[in-house]
């Protein structure tokens, strides 16, 4: 269970045979800081989900509460308390 | 190895066996995921993949025992890109080409960044002598949005001697151990640059630059223009011509100890790139590319639309026993240097790269 009053952060299940895709509640008021909190469990993901440059990569997209995230470079999309984000596989990948 | 091969596809790695005379599919890896290239095992048994996942970007898998059993390891990953910075965005696009002599593991990239790696894929470097090299900025791609690296040809006997082909970037050669690099291109031409810049070494479009191990001096390029031997260890490329059915293509094997023999794959031209007339055939030369038999024996006759692309042509160290594979999922094998073909899968997914070991 996650706590209702924090953002919350899912992945994409087509991750999983790759690398762990922990669900993380996270105090972060940004996007990127709700990521860096999953990634500081699991190193290996960021590459998944962030390019060379720490950019959101090409093919991959985020919600966040349902709506899609527009910074794609600085990640800054602020979130509010019990935001749902979720990240996802964008169809032009593939 | 002569009886082991690896065939990298769109949708996975599979592993090729030879037993009483025939190939067949041994074992499946990473099915479904794009394999841009393999590593075949060393004589330790280590091998690596890549992977170019359409979502998740490109990824490096090891196996210690020669494909049984995988683990992801490091990435090569380009530095943060300075502000203005010109040329493509330092981001990975795919590991083109994947090489291993004394010690070092060479991965070439999209966008025309090498990396070093001197842990067997645990860590890897950009090589930054020569992406900070003046010229790189003037590259551009080729089949690609980006310029890439396809080609590294080390040498058997000078251990800091690297080559690399690049597309479009030329030949660039280093001679102590990555410090420094030269464009060693000079004489091959290009024929969709305007006249004043055709000769330009930095904007070559070698598709493939392979090295005959047993006398390394000599060098073979199928290049997009047509096909170049170099004799002297890329200080001059000379062009062959009078090449049967077509001087365009991608792919070339170089014989592994006789200078004068090498196997190229024709498709029609440029514009139409499929085999000519609906027919397969190689192109062998046996005299440093004066004269060609056209190999045709085994090989589809009429429509047929393969296309063999740069790693999907590949001789074994026996010099006799070659496979390549097609972009529409074909693989062939011959036992006798290429004079007759025989069908090993006309069902696999499309093929990138084929080799021994």
């Amino acid at each position: 269970m996650h706590h209702a009053r924090v953002p919350h952060v899912a992945f994409t299940s087509q991750l999983r045979r790759f690398t762990a895709t922990p669900e993380v509640d996270s105090g972060a008021a940004t996007l990127r800081g709700a990521l860096e909190d999953a990634f500081a469990i699991n190193p290996r993901l960021r590459g998944y989900v962030l390019d060379d440059q720490g950019h959101l990569r090409a093919n991959v997209v985020v919600f966040i509460d349902g709506r899609r995230s527009t910074d794609r470079i600085a990640l800054a999309d602020a979130l509010q308390p019990g935001s749902r984000v979720h990240v996802l596989q964008a169809l032009s990948g593939g | 190895m002569n009886d082991r091969a690896w065939i990298a596809t769109r949708k996975g790695l599979f592993e090729l066996r030879r037993r009483g005379g025939g190939w067949s599919i041994e074992r499946s890896s990473f099915l479904g995921e794009p394999v841009s290239m393999v590593l075949p095992p060393q004589a330790d048994d280590r091998m690596l993949v890549a992977l170019n996942l359409g979502h998740f970007g490109v990824k490096l898998h090891a196996s210690d025992d020669a494909g049984a059993n995988w683990q992801e390891v490091a990435t090569p990953a380009y530095p943060p890109q300075p502000e203005g910075a010109a040329g493509p965005a330092w981001k990975l696009v795919q590991v083109w080409s994947l090489e291993a002599a004394n010690g070092n593991v060479w991965a070439g990239t999209l966008p025309g960044g090498l990396f070093r790696s001197r842990d067997f894929g645990r860590s890897w470097q950009l090589v930054d002598s020569l992406w900070s090299r003046p010229e790189r900025p003037e590259w551009f791609g080729g089949g690609y949005d980006v310029p890439g690296i396809h080609s590294i040809c080390t040498h058997p006997t000078r251990p800091a001697e690297v080559l690399v082909g690049i597309s479009c970037g030329g030949a660039w050669v280093t001679r102590d151990d990555g410090e420094s690099w030269s464009v060693q291109s000079s004489g091959m031409r290009a024929a969709y640059m305007p006249p004043e810049r055709a000769g330009d070494p930095n904007i070559q479009d070698p598709h493939h630059i392979v090295r005959c191990a047993g006398q390394p001096d000599t060098l073979w390029c199928q290049h997009h223009c047509g096909i170049w031997r170099s004799a002297d260890d890329a200080a001059s490329w000379q062009e062959i011509t009078d090449v049967p059915v077509s001087s365009f293509g991608f792919a070339v094997a170089a014989h592994p100890s006789d200078a004068g023999t090498a196997w190229f794959v024709p498709a029609q031209a440029d514009q139409q790139r499929v085999p000519s007339n609906g027919a397969l055939v190689v192109n062998r030369t046996r005299d440093g590319g004066r004269h060609f038999e056209t190999l045709r024996d085994g090989l589809p006759a009429s429509q047929c639309y393969d296309l063999i692309y740069r790693h999907a042509l590949a001789v074994a160290d026996d010099a006799r026993t070659l496979l390549m594979g097609s972009t529409t999922g074909s693989l062939w094998a011959s036992t006798d240097a290429g004079d007759g073909w025989t069908a090993v899968s006309a069902h696999l997914p499309p093929i990138y790269a084929v080799r021994f070991g």
